[in-house]
């Protein structure tokens, strides 16, 4: 409401810096302000007395709330309420009318209800004509009221959540409603506090002046942001004071950029401080890690940031009414042909009796007059377009709101949408959209969080070469998968205690709380695993159980315990650390690097930090040479507690010691049990009033210290889950400050290390370390951990000759074995390597580090080159293996929603690399799959480089296309149906980055990335923003006119749900954000299938039967009026009582409509699931296609006129009268209609059966019961006694039957011709579903297992549809041979990367490697797509195999090399010796299926590999020729 | 919805999904949650949409039954129906009298005061036996017209004193007739046919009257429930204060000697406001009784109608006749019936074989091959 006055009222121009002295020009301003939008808005404390009451301006910022409630200027404010109703108790009778009056329909039916006012022209009583328009208004009116009540409801609870805020005359903070901020406030927020408005930090408990926002509610990411206290504020000494503060913000004014605020603060001195987003807390986000935080309001309600953000909800109409509201469009023209031909025939009968004198029953006008023929028909038409207009379904619309909530709720109930864990099941936000669900064609997923559970889980590490598998950690995620398959079988296990888990759980979900716990409650793998989530409620952003509870490998630890012995050993001997083995040697370190190598913050739970400042009065990094000289004096640093704590330290080894010595479930339970014990006693009165320590409780903060408590807040998941693991080892971070770490260590105690410097990750170094000084050593040592592709190259080179560098090369390359085979685990790896520095190195190293420092220009680049200098000739410890978990079932849900014709691409905030690892594990991107990669630093490099890949893309894919043309002629026949997705090429994928993307976004781009982008398999884009995810988005759906789907779960897919044809979020993972703005919100991904595969056919193929069943059926009932006019002199009469007409629709023959519309089957979600074609018939739009509007209308027709023509006959010239002979043909045509339906009702429950039984039994008894009730009220009619007679006349039966069954035969007939001789693919599958129902119990097996005898007997068999899963290349050849493409040339200048195929097969080693020498080059971004091909042992392992093969590859004459390539001999016998391989990798993709683990997958597997590999042929040779096409400078742009 | 917070969720997470729908879960199934309310979804047949049900599939083989079936029943029926409806025996005779040699066409153009009385001779060919129905038909009579129909006032008809006196504006403008009310009022009372038919059975020289029963030819909820003479004891009486139908004659009290059959409640005058659904129709006009089971009603022979020719149809181009009709449980000669049940039986039956060749070279195809292995 106030956005506007709010924005005027403190906006001033920018120039305006000290408003208080310039109290004219002010006033002045004033005035001007409505006509000049100013650019900035000044904000005081409230609590400084109103300057002056001339200044109604200043007070409204100046007063204390009652004061400026009475003044009125509130106003000018937006204050914090929040306000999404629509109506009004006053206002909602009106506006929803006039909202109503905007759908055309209701206007048209008031309006003809009112023609019926006019009694030249009345057809029917008028009021009865009102009833049934009166009737649909009240019903949705009624939904709508319902809809904004809970509108009102959700606003009014957030409205009332409480924050502190300062009270001027209680001198002290007090509790008020979120709705009752005001701009100027100061508020006060403790941790795990939503922020309720945009506050500006002034003040911060923590020492530094800090304070950690988690902002996933607004952008997504669970990772905490800093924010620091204005920095005037930091040097205040004393608390600070509210009353005390006097100074004046200006700043911009309300804007939806989250990433910038701008403005200046004056103090009262005059001095001017700038005010950057690194000061502002944004609503919405939450406290983290702080105590205590205080600010001044700056944006409040509406026009904060987050609520700006938000634009409204798009309205969405599902592509199935859009089309339904063409077909009406059509209604309408039929209904005016109609009128008008009967208006033409009335004039003209009128005319032929115009010469004489005027017959009988030619009833003259009042006054006696006769109208003349051309009025008559004039008057007549619309008089017939009362009578007719129930063609024009006037309860369409509201059946159709009914069916859509009835499928609202059954997809609700749909337990396999319900998520145990979260105790969340799918919830439809968007009513009106459900039938979209069947019709998408593209998926627009976001990764973190949608496809991965955002947790990284540490699995495995090797030690200077030696693998330590962690199967103890393995076998128990295995245990917890299987867990989840017999969750039933856990919770009597689990006993009382996961009861009172499971109880806490529910508990924490519901209250209003404002702790964390929620956080607690995310998705783990599964249902046991939840139960330990909710028991182990740590407060903690990246850490569930998973990631803590790591099971040491028993080998490791031993040696680790064994390590820490001899190091204590020595330090008390005094003797150097050099004297251990370099295996243990490495294997502390590599656990120290572990530790300390990230920017992983310590902190308590509830607790935020206590700082404690004491060693070091030097603040790191090192700052000049001085300091460096000072500093490095020799003085060690003496291991041993800087805390208080050491000694509940050790206490608390001691327990984790016999816990993680025990490798069974149980033990982790009973551990688990304690911890349990501990928390749920203090946690749910946190809960109650959200921060504080409770007294009795006997928490302290020394208590809080406790191994258990301890949380790591980490800004990357993979680094929470490195510390977690080096913690599992007894080698734990317990502090970090800026300039010291501390770690607890086994045997040794405290070690505290001082900080030098931390070179922070950057996605182009792809790689951070630390420089510390050891304090054992007193050494400066160097800890470097990154990827493994960047790391190898910077290891120290070690000569062959010496036994130790024999020894070190092979623990590289054992090392590079098992990080190649980690990675095709899909594990995510990371090298972590060592250096040690000499004093001297360091300080060489340290003056040119200083000097970037400190340079003006170039400072990020001489930073780079720092970095560089210094992460050379490293000494390699290990690698680790860290898995970031897909969610449940993420691969297999692709591949399914993949075979339903689904185009996927993912939309991710993530960095290339991450995020083409993801799309490898879920299997969004296959190893065999050709990638393009586009990386422009510019728009014309974008062009140029799109234009490459189009004509790349191009010319590969037509020669393709002929070579698949004989197999298309010789293997399928034309059966095979034309998909939409055409176009799309089976094995190319893209990514595309950020930077990149936005200029592919580019007006003049868009239709190039686009047309390359419909091509791919799959489309990968990184680094995308909110609005650029949005963009792409709506570029598919304009461009392409798919409809889309986006998925996601956090704020920053808001945008591109809100844009989707369908938006789904994914709930309770990360804030509500993306929920709120989506139309459904399932838990996990995986249900993403279930509710597109079934619930979105059901509810396309129910709604569009239900669609075309209407239109049926008012057209045949309005027919058999209109034929009657041909017997009425065309007057407009109608043979059925007016009562049967007006309520024919919306009594007796809607309830069984309605009850196929929502229980109908057509093919049950077994088959559906199972067989993933069957969703292209929903994209295809086959249930209603126009031309069925169309047969249905002339379906109509004919069984309009039997049900009209046998009566006729059948009376013709008796003594009938005309509503006796008008209730027959109701009957009939209740009969026919209701039958009508039974014929196109798939499924038959006792639902149906009444319904149809009950719509024909109330006929009879309204009919009886009318027409005995009155024998005078209903005239004209007054059908008194007519059934009655009716119905003991067996004329009547005789005449119901036959016309019925007439009526009926062709639909009848043409269903069963249909269904015998071409049946569609859901027939089939309906077919299918009733031959084999007991085969689909285990449904995927059974369909997917190929055909070993391939095409012949795919031919033969009706359901090709199930098959295509063994042959995919079958299914796109004639796809492909459809999209006309331009010859093939063979030249090609590709620009391509190298993707894992080319890498594998085509490449030698040589070349390989002189592509490995461009990756120094700074700007490298392809280089994340070759971590994936080379930490590859699944590719490694072909390559050897495929040596003879590549040396063949490698012709230098590239013509020739395409000619064999394109020969189907070459094609046989590459497909040949791919079979090989792809069973070798069948077998190394067993192990790692845990779960499907079936040897028909693997069988499937293989073959899908044989069948695709043919294509993969191709993509080698051509990819061969771009390597040599010298054309390598556009890939690396 | 634009605001949407975490907390929001958390403070109202529970009701969220209720809210779009409004379907609470009910009570927590306690299968797996222990707790208090879980949110998990009954396991019942109906809400996971797994009711038991009859998936019928429509195929030749499945459907071929059913029009044997249709076939078998409908045959027989329309074979029983036919044979009824010819047993049926009918005589139709049009006096309208456009054609010149007509003996009516005296009447077309009739301008005494004295009503036109023709008289036409027949031969009946076959005996009529039982009940004969006497109907006087009408062709190119629109009496479904929509302001037709609407023309009337059911409440004057049904003695209601008021509408009497102020008849329902549906009968303008035969509503009134200068100030004084019409009764019966409207279009339909208006045009109330009102030709005399009498029949005469030729003997050699002599004409004997054939009796003709007026009463019990309307319906009887008609005669006794919804026309009724409004309450008074004199019918001129009780309709003093009201004027005849502009076309009458005369009034609708002097329609007929007999108290029961006078007023709105005369036989046929119901008949006639029971409007007919087609332009072409008949109406009941009298009842021959039988005579017993050995004479025939109408026995084979020569007969004379009588006609008072007062209702003029040729100015529209209408058609006036005059039917008999021996009647039978399903009503009037029809033969249209019978025949449509044989034909369309005959047809189902036909269909019947098709499918079962269809059948037999497609149906198997589907139990074979839609499997995959």
């Amino acid at each position: 409401m106030g956005r506007d006055g709010g924005a005027r009222r403190k906006e001033t121009t920018a120039g305006e810096g000290n408003q208080g002295r310039e109290e004219p020009r002010r006033l002045r301003q004033q005035r001007h302000r409505r006509r000049r939008e100013s650019k900035t808005r000044t904000v005081r404390s409230n609590l400084l007395p109103p300057p002056g009451g001339g200044e109604p301006d200043v007070t409204a910022k100046g007063a204390p709330h009652r004061w400026r409630r009475n003044q009125g200027s509130s106003q000018y404010l937006a204050d914090n309420r929040l306000k999404t109703t629509k109506y009004t108790v006053l206002s909602f009778l009106p506006k929803n009318l006039f909202e109503q009056f905007h759908r055309l329909a209701n206007v048209y039916f008031v309006l003809i209800a009112l023609f019926n006012f006019v009694p030249v022209l009345n057809a029917f009583q008028p009021e009865l004509a009102l009833a049934p328009v009166l009737f649909i208004l009240a019903v949705t009116a009624i939904k709508d009221l319902w809809e904004d009540y809970s509108r009102h409801r959700s606003d009014h609870e957030i409205n009332h959540m409480d924050c502190l805020v300062y009270c001027r005359d209680e001198k002290k903070f007090v509790n008020r409603y979120w709705k009752e901020v005001r701009v100027g406030d100061f508020v006060q927020l403790r941790c795990n506090e939503i922020i309720p408005a945009d506050i500006l930090l002034l003040s911060s408990s923590d020492p530094d002046g800090l304070c950690h926002i988690e902002t996933a509610n607004l952008d997504g990411e669970t990772n905490l942001k800093q924010r620091q206290v204005v920095r005037e504020f930091l040097e205040l000494d004393a608390e600070f004071n509210p009353l005390k503060f006097t100074s004046i913000i200006e700043c911009e004014k309300p804007n939806n950029d989250l990433s910038r605020f701008r403005g200046y603060i004056i103090h009262e001195n005059g001095k001017k401080a700038a005010l950057y987003k690194e000061n502002l807390l944004l609503r919405g986000c939450t406290i983290r890690n702080t105590e205590e935080v205080t600010g001044i309001v700056i944006y409040a309600g509406h026009e904060t940031k987050a609520l700006l953000n938000n634009s409204g909800p798009r309205y969405k109409r599902s592509k199935l009414e859009r089309q339904m509201n063409m077909d009406v469009l059509w209604c309408v023209l039929i209904l005016t042909v109609m009128c008008l031909f009967s208006a033409v025939g009335h004039g003209l009968w009128v005319w032929q009796y115009g010469e004489r004198k005027k017959p009988l029953f030619d009833v003259p006008e009042s006054d006696g007059s006769y109208l003349s023929p051309v009025l008559a028909a004039v008057y007549l038409f619309l008089t017939m377009i009362i009578v007719l207009q129930v063609l024009i379904p006037i309860s369409l619309y509201v059946s159709i709101e009914i069916v859509k909530i009835c499928q609202v709720f059954f997809i609700h109930q749909d337990k396999e949408l319900y998520d145990e864990e979260t105790d969340s099941k799918l919830q439809c936000r968007a009513l009106n959209i459900t039938e979209d669900l069947g019709q998408i064609q593209y998926i627009f997923s976001d990764k973190t969080g949608t496809l991965t559970e955002n947790k990284m889980v540490f699995r495995r590490c090797t030690v200077s070469g030696i693998e330590y598998s962690h199967d103890a950690n393995a076998r128990r995620i295995a245990m917890y998968q299987e867990a989840d398959s017999e969750e039933e079988e856990v919770v009597p296990k689990g006993g009382t205690l996961s009861q009172r888990g499971s109880i806490g759980s529910h508990q924490s979900v519901k209250i209003v709380h404002r702790t964390q716990s929620t956080k607690s409650h995310r998705r783990t793998g599964s249902r046991a695993e939840a139960k330990r989530a909710s028991i182990l409620s740590k407060h903690t952003a990246f850490s569930s159980p998973m990631e803590k509870d790591i099971t040491p490998d028993p080998k490791l630890f031993e040696k680790v315990n064994e390590c820490a012995r001899c190091l204590e050993i020595m330090r008390n001997q005094e003797k150097s650390l050099s004297h251990l083995t370099p295996e243990l040697a490495d294997i502390f370190d590599f656990f120290i690097a572990l530790t300390i190598c990230n920017t992983v913050v310590v902190t308590a739970p509830n607790q935020p930090r206590h700082k404690v400042r004491v060693r070091f009065e030097l603040k790191s990094p090192v700052k000049t040479i001085e300091d460096f000289i000072r500093r490095f004096t020799p003085s060690r640093l003496t291991s041993g507690s800087n805390s208080g704590s050491s000694s509940s330290l050790s206490t608390n080894k001691s327990t984790h010691k016999t816990g993680s010595s025990f490798l069974s479930t149980l033990s982790t339970e009973s551990t688990l049990l304690k911890l349990e014990a501990r928390l749920t006693h203090s946690s749910p009165k946190m809960n109650n009033n959200g921060y504080g320590v409770q007294p009795g409780g006997g928490w302290t903060t020394e208590n809080s210290l406790k191994e258990g408590e301890l949380r790591y807040e980490a800004e990357s998941p993979d680094e929470a889950a490195l510390v977690y693991a080096a913690r599992a080892y007894n080698c734990s971070l317990v502090g970090r400050l800026p300039d010291q770490v501390s770690v607890e260590l086994p045997y040794l105690g405290r070690l505290t290390f001082e900080l030098l410097h931390t070179l922070g990750f950057d996605s182009i170094r792809k790689r951070m370390s630390v420089v510390i000084r050891h304090p054992l050593t007193d050494e400066i040592n160097v800890y470097t951990k990154g990827a493994d592709s960047v790391m190898m190259d910077l290891l120290l080179p070690c000569s062959a000759d010496d036994s130790r560098g024999k020894h070190q090369k092979k623990i590289q390359s054992k090392t590079q074995n098992y990080l190649n085979l980690y990675a095709v685990d899909g594990l995510r790896t990371l090298c972590i390597a060592k250096k040690v520095l000499s004093k001297e190195e360091y300080a060489c190293w340290l003056q040119r580090h200083l000097e970037a420092e400190s340079s003006l220009e170039n400072r990020d680049e001489l930073l780079f080159q720092s970095a560089i200098r210094l992460e050379t000739n490293l000494h390699l410890l290990g690698a680790t293996g860290i898995e970031d978990r897909l969610q449940d079932g993420v691969p297999e849900t692709i591949a399914n929603l993949r075979q339903a014709g689904l185009q996927i691409w993912v939309l991710t905030g993530d960095k290339q690399e991450t995020a083409v690892n993801i799309a490898y594990a879920c299997k969004l991107l296959d190893h065999d799959e050709e990638i393009i990669t586009l990386n422009a630093e510019s728009q014309e490099t974008c062009a140029a480089l799109l234009e490459q890949c189009l004509y790349y893309v191009e010319t590969k894919f037509s020669s393709e296309v002929k070579k698949s043309l004989g197999k298309v002629n010789i293997g399928f026949t034309s059966l095979h149906p034309p998909s939409s997705s055409a176009t799309t090429c089976p094995n190319l994928g893209l990514v595309i980055d950020g930077k990149t993307l936005a200029y592919a976004l580019d007006r003049t781009l868009e239709d190039k990335f686009l047309s390359l982008a419909r091509r791919c398999r799959s489309v990968l884009c990184c680094r995308s923003t909110p609005l650029q995810k949005s963009m792409v988005v709506k570029l598919v759906r304009n461009k392409l006119k798919a409809m889309t789907l986006a998925i996601g779960d956090g704020a920053n897919d808001v945008s591109m749900i809100q844009v989707a044809d369908v938006g789904v979020g994914i709930s309770g993972q990360e804030g509500m954000q993306a929920v709120m703005a989506s139309d459904f919100a399932v838990p996990r991904f995986r249900q993403l299938e279930k509710l597109l595969l079934v619930h979105g056919h059901w509810c396309y193929s129910r709604l569009a039967n239900m669609v075309l069943y209407f239109f049926y059926k008012n057209a045949m009932f309005v027919a058999l009026l209109f034929w009657y006019q041909f017997y009425c002199g065309f007057s407009g009469s109608s043979m059925i009582d007016q009562w049967f007409l007006i309520f024919f629709n919306l009594l007796f023959s809607s309830l069984p409509q309605l009850i196929t519309g929502v229980l109908d089957k057509d093919v049950p979600a077994e088959i559906l699931v199972a067989v993933p074609q069957l969703y292209k018939s929903g994209q295809n739009m086959e249930e209603y296609q126009p031309y069925m509007f169309w047969m249905n209308m002339i379906d109509a027709a004919y069984q309009s006129l039997v049900c009209f023509f046998i009566p006729y006959f059948a009376y013709r010239d008796s003594d009938v009268d005309i509503f006796s002979w008008g209730t027959v043909i109701m009957t009939i045509a209740l009969f026919t209609i209701i039958l009508h339906l039974g014929i196109e009702t798939k499924t038959w429950t006792w639902l149906h059966w009444t319904a149809c039984g009950f719509s024909i039994l109330l006929f009879f008894i309204v009919a009886l019961v009318y027409n005995a009730s009155c024998s005078t009220c209903f005239p004209p009619s007054n059908p008194y006694w007519t059934m009655q007679k009716l119905m003991g006349d067996p004329m009547f039966y005789l005449t119901t039957i036959i016309s019925s069954v007439v009526a009926l035969l062709p639909r009848f007939l043409y269903r069963t011709f249909q269904g015998t001789l071409f049946p569609t693919q859901l027939q089939l599958g309906r077919q299918l579903a009733r031959w084999a129902p007991k085969k689909f119990n285990v449904p995927k097996d059974t369909i997917s297992q190929p055909h070993p005898a391939g095409e012949q007997e795919l031919q033969s068999s009706a359901l090709k549809g199930s098959h295509n899963s063994g042959s995919p290349p079958q299914d796109h050849f004639p796809l492909a041979s459809q999209s006309e493409l331009p010859p093939a040339s063979v030249t090609e200048s590709k620009s391509e990367q190298r993707t894992p195929n080319v890498n594998v097969q085509s490449l030698n080693d040589t070349m390989m490697d002189s592509l490995r020498g461009h990756s120094p080059v700074p700007q490298r971004p392809e280089g994340a797509i070759q971590e994936g091909p080379s930490g590859d042992s699944e590719g490694e392992s072909s390559t050897r195999e495929v040596s003879p093969l590549s040396s063949i590859l490698d012709l230098p004459d590239f013509s020739l090399l395409n000619w064999i390539s394109s020969t189907p001999l070459f094609n046989e016998f590459g497909r040949a010796f791919r079979l090989s391989q792809s069973s070798l990798q069948t077998d190394m993709l067993g192990g790692t299926f845990l779960s499907v683990g079936s040897q028909l997958d693997q069988d499937l597997k293989g073959f899908k590999r044989e069948t695709s590999d043919c294509f993969q042929e191709k993509v080698k040779g051509t990819a061969a020729v771009c390597h040599n096409s010298e054309n390598l400078e556009t890939t690396f742009l | 919805m634009a605001i949407n917070y975490n907390a929001k969720d958390e403070v109202d997470g529970g009701h969220g999904s209720n809210l779009v729908v409004g379907s609470h879960t009910g009570p927590g199934n306690a299968i797996g949650g222990s707790g208090p309310k879980s949110r998990r979804p009954d396991n019942t047949a109906f809400k996971q949409q797994r009711l038991p049900a009859w998936q019928p599939i429509l195929t030749a083989g499945t459907v071929l039954p059913a029009f044997f079936i249709v076939g078998l029943i409908f045959i027989p029926i329309g074979i029983g129906v036919f044979v009824t409806s010819n047993n049926i025996r009918e005589f139709e005779i049009d006096y309208t009298g456009t054609d010149e040699k007509d003996p009516c066409n005296k009447c077309l153009f009739w301008n005494d005061t004295k009503p036109c009385i023709c008289e036409i001779n027949f031969t009946l060919e076959q005996p009529f036996e039982g009940y004969v129905f006497m109907y006087y038909g009408l062709s190119n009579f629109y009496q479904n017209h929509r302001r037709y129909v609407k023309s009337r006032d059911d409440s004057q008809l049904n003695g209601d004193t008021d509408s009497l006196k102020n008849p329902s504006k549906e009968c303008e403008p035969y509503r009134k007739d200068g100030d004084k009310p019409i009764a019966p009022c409207g279009a339909i009372a208006n045009s109330m046919f009102n030709d005399t038919l009498e029949l005469f059975q030729m003997n050699e020289s002599s004409l004997i009257r054939v009796p003709l029963h007026k009463k019990g030819i309307a319906w009887w909820t008609d005669k006794n429930v919804k026309f009724r003479n409004p309450p008074g004891g004199n019918l001129s009486e009780v309709f003093k204060g009201t004027t005849k139908p502009l076309n009458w004659p005369k009034p609708v009290y002097e329609l007929d000697e007999d108290p029961e059959n006078n007023g709105f409640i005369n036989e046929d005058f119901i008949v006639w406001m029971r409007t007919a659904a087609l332009p072409t129709f008949r109406k009941l006009y009298r009842l021959i009784e039988k005579k017993g089971v050995l004479h025939p009603t109408l026995p084979v022979g020569q007969y004379l109608l009588r006609i008072t020719y007062n209702y003029p149809v040729h100015t529209f181009d209408g058609r006036k006749r005059m039917i008999l009709s021996t009647i039978s449980w399903m009503g009037g000669k029809n033969p249209f019936l019978g025949i449509a049940y044989i034909t369309v039986g005959s047809i189902c039956f036909l269909l019947g074989v098709v499918l079962l060749v269809i059948h037999h070279k497609y149906g198997n195809r589907n139990n074979s091959a839609d499997i995959p292995n």
